[in-house]
């Protein structure tokens, strides 16, 4: 997969149309989403923010197919997830999206490799060819060394890149990630959103759950919500040259 | 930005050449401060004056001209780098400013106001992370430069995020009895800086 140029077609991997998501009965009804319309391309990164209750969480949750809207439709693939029965949407769930949590949520008893094997595995894919393409992803992310290591033995930075590889391990297409730098330091914190976006240069979308600016600033497009509703986006901002001396005065 | 100090850093390094510092110091700031070939040497000129730094030979003027730091400079240099700047009084901001009358202007929604600055700094922020990402990678001048620029746009969105909270809660709340008599608190010297 390689990442189409601004302006040229890429696949959409994620479609919201007018997703709502309401818990609760009246008179008591919570809203936590509202008809948000959303679309993240093959490539692209998206970083969602907005304040606690606004919604981000539940709209990933929703995008991962592990709640269902109570209004609108979603698409993963082209794909709309309410025509899917459960086993279909769950092979998707495996296949196709990869998560990155916040406490990385490695298993403690497998090595960094099992761990990143561990999806392929579940999906059946026999356990030789699966580990070939763990150890591939660890390399992508610069921890192959680490591959023998067990979590506990790892550096917090480290451990999210091996979050990260198992996000991304297969062929994945969609990586969804919540507050994904955990509580790491800036600097690390950076690290990790500039491995997620080179995933994403790799032809992966992704959409990144964040309160942080500084690492939403990462993403390609900046959505923000509010009472459930998207308020507000970036457009694509211009070129980083603008900031520099002109060439002809360095 | 303290130009002649920066200059004085940068020939505490070695003696060097007016058109050479002009270099160092693109460079040495992440060329994103510009700096021109007069002002180096008219600051060049005030740092001889007073006697911080000396030249290898007086008769000469312009680019063959050499500058060295003298002990003088580098004692100035040490004391300029170990003295707080002056962040007592806050600036006259004018973001600051424009939340403040968007507040007030009648049939002004303070909060579209705020959103539409709100998106133009996370624009700025992409910017800057770009840079990282890219030519920054490799120059820790400019990674440092890149860093706190992110941090300071990072630090006015939270102010925004947070004023908008507050004029939220403001609308929200019955008006407040009148305060006790007095005159109001003043902020000293507020826009004095800048």
């Amino acid at each position: 997969m390689s990442r189409p140029e601004p302006g040229e077609h890429a696949a959409t991997v994620l479609e919201f149309r007018r997703v709502s998501k309401t818990y609760g009965q009246a008179p008591t009804v919570v809203r936590a989403l509202a008809e948000v319309d959303l679309s993240v391309r093959a490539g692209e990164m998206v970083a969602v923010m907005g304040p606690s209750g606004s919604g981000k969480s539940t709209l990933l949750t929703i995008a991962g197919s592990l709640e269902e809207p109570t209004g609108g439709e979603v698409l993963v693939c082209g794909l709309p997830l309410a025509d899917m029965p459960r086993w279909r949407r769950a092979r998707l769930r495996r296949r196709v999206i990869g998560y990155v949590f916040q406490d990385f949520n490695l298993l403690p008893g497998l090595t960094a490799a099992e761990n990143v094997a561990l999806p392929l595995e579940l999906d059946g894919v026999a356990v030789p060819k699966a580990r070939t393409a763990a150890l591939s992803a660890l390399e992508a992310l610069g921890v192959a060394g680490r591959a023998a290591w067990f979590p506990d033995q790892l550096s917090g930075g480290e451990r999210q890149r091996v979050a990260i590889a198992r996000a991304v391990v297969g062929d994945r297409r969609l990586l969804l990630a919540d507050e994904p730098s955990g509580a790491l330091d800036s600097v690390n914190a950076g690290e990790v959103m500039r491995l997620l976006h080179e995933a994403c240069q790799r032809g992966v979308a992704a959409v990144v759950v964040t309160h942080d600016a500084q690492l939403a600033a990462w993403a390609d497009r900046i959505v923000l919500l509010r009472d459930g509703r998207m308020t507000g986006q970036t457009t694509r901002p211009p070129g980083p040259e603008s900031l520099l001396l002109p060439r002809e005065t360095r | 930005m303290s130009v002649p100090h920066a200059l004085l850093a940068l020939l505490s390094q070695g003696p060097k050449y007016g058109l050479q510092l002009r270099e160092e110091f693109e460079s040495g700031t992440g060329e994103v401060w510009p700096l021109n070939v007069g002002q180096v040497y008219k600051t060049l000129g005030r740092l001889e004056r007073d006697g911080l730094a000396e030249s290898d030979d007086t008769s000469q003027d312009g680019p063959q001209k050499r500058f060295r730091i003298t002990a003088e400079g580098r004692q100035a240099l040490a004391d300029w780098l170990r003295t707080p700047p002056d962040l007592t009084s806050p600036p006259r901001d004018e973001l600051v400013m424009k939340i403040l009358v968007a507040a007030r202007v009648p049939g002004t929604d303070a909060h579209e106001v705020i959103q539409v600055h709100r998106l133009y700094l996370l624009e700025l922020m992409q910017q800057w992370t770009r840079l990282k990402e890219g030519e920054a990678r490799d120059d820790l001048s400019l990674a440092l430069v890149v860093d706190a620029e992110l941090f300071r746009l990072d630090a006015v969105i939270r102010w925004l995020d947070a004023a908008d909270v507050r004029l939220a809660r403001a609308a929200a709340e019955p008006p407040r009895p009148a305060s006790t008599p007095g005159p109001a608190p003043r902020l000293r010297r507020l826009g004095a800086r800048r």
